[in-house]
């Protein structure tokens, strides 16, 4: 699963961070860390942060990875 | 204007080739086929990797927080495009629509959309730059390589250029416990983006997080042993520093130069192009077939006299990335100019520094909310009786109030009382922007004249 | 229908049941000047003022009250001396009080202090929710407030806060009478409900007082205990305004999210396709508890702030010291913000809604809020077989701004374990 969220429109709410805490983390009152790669695991988990978000910021990935992998190789 | 049809051919089984293969070239390749471009699209990047996310890799990948490898940006929609990845661009024939290739293949187009972005601007003297121990970052592999380095437990790093890249850099550093000095040439971190007053709270900030903040210094040269690693830094002010880890942060340049010669209206400013994301060529006719998007753009924006934009903003090449696709794809009446505000973010010792609109061009500074000593304020930027930028230090929910005083041209100083208006904020200051002439390292927004097809190296108040 | 100003027909009780058409008509202007305040219910603009920082949530700021009274816009600095009135809390105060506060409230609640407790409670959640419905005599008339979605919040507030669950009864009461203050009530001589209001509020400071000297002693890991011995950065709370934080959230604790999962069921129980596809995947009732707080708000309006100057807005000049009402909940009926508003729909992939405000004041316990819904809806869904609704529209609480059914009977043919 990928994930981005978009900072320009983050305004520091932190319902990801307090739903999702295994991948999106404040560092300080505001700012965002978050793990642009999570596991699979954790997907009922985002979904939760992506809904609950107030500025519909993060945007995580609707394809599957065999789909995109297969488009480009990650590897060197 | 296209004959009849031709645009539903376009659309049915054209050719369109992406340059670029980033943020700004994913977001337009999504936008092309989600507005139902059909054809073959082309994805050529001089990057080994699918697309991948920038702004963690000067924050949570040197936190250890991720990795360079799990930056690859989310995908919206299937592309089904022809992936021509660690293959650099060399070269552009307008005439026959033809992008030349690293590997000698050539690629024909019927609509080209450029987004080459900017690279690291490298440590000028060749042979000090090639010693082991000396990074840029911009790339993945830089991150890859920093990141080890870092997690080796260096005994000190050296971070030149204290723009925004440089700060979180230093800041990381910190946070993992290294220590670290930060050589800059202007009177404080931020200076260019943000100016002397704001950038006196980044340069407290650094301190007291323990950095080593060297301010109006160069770095005169840089001094590797006999293994050929870095060794030592020689500063401008007769000192030296003893760093193993050199992180040359100075920041960008435009990849452009792949279309020297081509007639494009292409050079180190980037590639000028109207409001709807059209190329110009270098007699300063718009083309209709080359369009441009993200940090190597430069187009021409209302709010700031039409003069020509280059923004290195995450926000301006999304934004920008899908007007040009859509405007690739339909007719000139039904296309949209490109008008995004300039927002940026940046975080560091913990602190999140957002800011909209172009402070840089403001000459006066008023603390509209808050307090620069709490280092949580609102700073507003004035020029020539209007606001003209905005930033926030931890009071992000008030920008959006800012943004719309800067589209509405609202007159500065604001004379409004706020639910947080000191008496620090009772009059505006001088922003302290430095002398043009003192190169300082915190670009984000370049004024690059009013030619389309200014090819010469002019001054910029926003600096590199 | 009575006729009178928009704002008082909103008010009326007998338009509880269904507001919406109100609001609607509310939106044809929208900034609207009656009963002297200034009431704004379209989407753009209500989004646009609660992040204008000329818009203050310190009612002493008003210099030109409603016509239409609201209790605890009362000047605490009026009150006699020696009264113990404890002072405003943080939602009625603007930063950088409201920050302070806010944030030390935090360092027990959230990330970054506190990134896991909301997250840990789930497994806590899901217990309280299974034993209130395993409660439930499944063979007769349900009131789902009393049963379920009144007791379940306020057991979470107490075990979260560190308050006895078995002194419910003495702080329902208090909590009820602070709610009721919300209330806007035309026409009312407001001195008897002050005075109430005033003293349940003392009252429950004393009850949080004595509760906190306690913890002060002996800390237990609740949030009192911690609130009690804060020593951050930002230094501590005083006494007082520990006591308004506590109070504060106790009783919003108890007053908000009773009406979410209660309007939530309610919704559901009129659409019983959609309440079919929560029973068959409970991950739906993520999606739908956003589209529940666009739809039916438990907040429906901030009745509460005031502007420090002239504020120009929809063609409209909102005056220096005004009573400021912002509908959200017409705002989240806005036709043009988002499609189709008035139909519920799950799938809705624009959910922006501003259910919990937004900006500086956005709700606290949000991400609570959130996790007790969606946990509370999924199990009902699923452990119901065939409820249905014995009245509707239900009876509804009297309050406007704090909207939620009084009751809300229902029944099924069988509790599924």
């Amino acid at each position: 699963m990928r994930v981005v969220v978009d900072l320009n429109r983050c305004q520091g709410y932190a319902q990801c961070a307090f739903l999702a805490p295994d991948v999106f983390e404040m560092h300080g009152e505001e700012a965002l860390l978050y793990k642009p790669r999570p596991d699979e695991a954790f997907r009922e988990e985002v979904a939760r942060a992506v809904a609950a978000c107030p500025v519909q910021a993060i945007l995580v990935d609707r394809l599957d990875e065999a789909v995109t992998a297969g488009e480009a190789s990650d590897a060197r | 204007m296209p004959a009849d049809g031709y645009l539903e051919r376009l659309k049915r089984d054209g050719r369109i080739v992406v340059v670029g293969a980033s943020l700004a070239g994913l977001r337009a390749a999504e936008t092309l086929r989600t507005e139902g471009f059909a054809g073959t699209l082309t994805m050529v990047g001089d990057e080994p990797y699918e697309p991948y996310d920038r702004p963690p890799l000067s924050k949570g990948v040197l936190l250890g927080r991720t990795t360079p490898d799990h930056t690859a940006l989310p995908r919206r929609t299937a592309l089904e495009a022809d992936w021509r990845l660690g293959t650099a661009a060399t070269g552009l024939d307008m005439a026959a629509k033809r992008v030349r290739l690293a590997d000698g293949e050539e690629v024909e187009y019927d609509r080209l959309l450029i987004t080459t972005g900017v690279r690291a601007r490298p440590w000028p003297h060749e042979g000090e730059a090639g010693l082991d121990g000396v990074f840029v970052l911009r790339t993945r592999d830089d991150a890859t390589a920093l990141h080890k380095r870092l997690v080796d437990g260096p005994r000190r790093v050296l971070v030149i250029g204290a723009g925004f890249t440089g700060s979180e850099i230093a800041s990381a550093c910190r946070e993992r416990d290294i220590p670290v000095t930060v050589a800059e040439r202007g009177a404080a971190p931020l200076v260019g983006a943000l100016g002397g007053v704001v950038g006196a709270v980044a340069a407290e900030l650094q301190r007291e997080h323990g950095v080593d903040l060297r301010t109006g210094v160069m770095v005169t040269g840089l001094e590797g042993d006999s293994a050929g690693r870095v060794r030592a830094a020689h500063l401008s002010d007769g000192s030296s520093v003893e760093p193993d880890i050199v992180v040359v942060a100075l920041g960008a340049t435009r990849n452009t130069e792949w279309l020297a010669g081509s007639g494009l209206g292409a050079g180190p400013r980037g590639i000028a192009c109207d409001a709807g994301c059209r190329a110009f060529d270098i007699r300063g006719i718009v083309t209709d077939d080359i369009f441009v998007a993200g940090d190597v753009a430069r187009s021409p924006h209302p709010l700031f006299g039409y003069q020509f934009l280059s923004l290195e903003h995450w926000g301006n090449a999304v934004s920008q990335a899908e007007t040009a696709a859509h405007n690739m794809l339909c007719a000139s009446v039904d296309r949209r100019p490109h008008m995004w505000v300039p927002a940026f973010w940046s975080s560091q010792f913990g602190v999140n520094i957002k800011s909209v609109g172009v402070p840089s061009m403001g000459t006066e500074l008023l603390i509209s909310q808050g307090s620069l000593a709490e280092r949580r304020f609102v700073g507003v930027y004035g020029y020539q009786d209007r606001v003209i930028g905005a930033v926030t230090f931890d009071q992000a929910r008030w920008l959006p109030f800012y943004e719309h005083l800067i589209e509405t041209t609202a007159p500065f100083p604001p004379s409004f009382p706020t639910v947080d208006r000191r008496p620090e904020g009772a009059r505006s200051v001088p922003a302290e922007f430095p002398d043009p002439s003192v190169p300082t390292h915190g670009p984000t927004v370049t004024l690059s004249g009013y030619s389309p097809a200014d090819r010469r190296m002019t001054f910029t108040p926003g600096r590199h | 229908m009575t006729q009178g100003s928009l704002l008082r027909q909103i008010l009326r009780y007998e338009n509880r049941h269904d507001p919406y058409p109100l609001y609607a008509e509310l939106r044809k202007t929208p900034v609207l000047n009656e009963d002297d305040a200034y009431v704004v219910s379209t989407y753009r603009e209500v989004l646009t003022l609660l992040h204008d920082p000329r818009v203050s949530s310190d009612t002493r700021n008003m210099t030109r009250s409603a016509g239409i009274d609201l209790q605890d816009q009362q000047d605490p600095q009026d009150q006699q001396e020696g009264e113990a009135t404890l002072p405003p809390s943080f939602i009625r105060l603007d930063p950088p009080e409201h920050d302070r506060l806010r944030r030390l409230t935090n360092t027990s609640f959230g990330p970054p202090h506190e990134p896991h407790r909301v997250h840990e409670m789930r497994g806590e959640l899901g217990a309280i929710v299974s034993d209130l419905i395993g409660g439930i005599d499944g063979t007769g008339r349900i009131d789902l407030v009393g049963q379920f979605s009144y007791p379940f919040p306020v057991t979470v507030i107490c075990r979260l806060l560190g308050v006895p669950r078995e002194d419910e009864s003495r702080f329902h009461g208090w909590a009820d009478t602070l709610a009721a203050s919300l209330d806007p009530m035309p026409g009312e001589d407001p001195t008897e409900r002050n005075r109430a209001f005033q003293q349940a509020r003392t009252e429950l400071g004393m009850y949080l007082a004595g509760l906190i000297e306690e913890r002060r002693r002996n800390p237990q890991k609740d949030m009192l205990s911690e609130l009690a011995t804060l020593n951050g950065p930002d230094g501590s709370m005083s006494t007082m305004e520990l006591l308004s934080t506590a109070a504060l959230l106790l009783v919003a604790g108890h007053e908000t999210t009773v009406n979410l999962i209660t309007n939530g069921m309610l919704t559901l129980l009129r659409n019983p396709q959609v309440l079919e596809r929560l029973r068959a995947d409970p991950d739906l009732s993520v999606p739908l508890v956003e589209e529940l707080l666009r739809f039916e708000p438990p907040v429906q309006l901030v009745p509460n702030r005031t502007t420090l100057a002239d504020i120009e807005i929809a063609g409209a000049t909102i005056p220096k010291g005004a009573s400021l009402w912002l509908v959200v909940a017409a705002a989240n009926r806005d036709p043009l913000r988002f499609e189709d508003p008035d139909r519920f729909d799950p799938d809705r992939e624009d959910v922006r809604h501003l259910g919990f405000g937004s900006g500086v004041h956005s709700c606290f316990g949000a991400p609570l809020a959130r996790l007790e819904a969606q946990i509370a809806l999924s199990e009902l869904a699923r452990r119901l077989v065939n409820p249905r609704l014995l009245e509707d529209p239900p009876e509804y609480r009297s309050n406007a701004v704090l909207r939620g059914p009084r009751h809300l009977p229902i029944a099924c043919d069988d509790i599924r374990p």
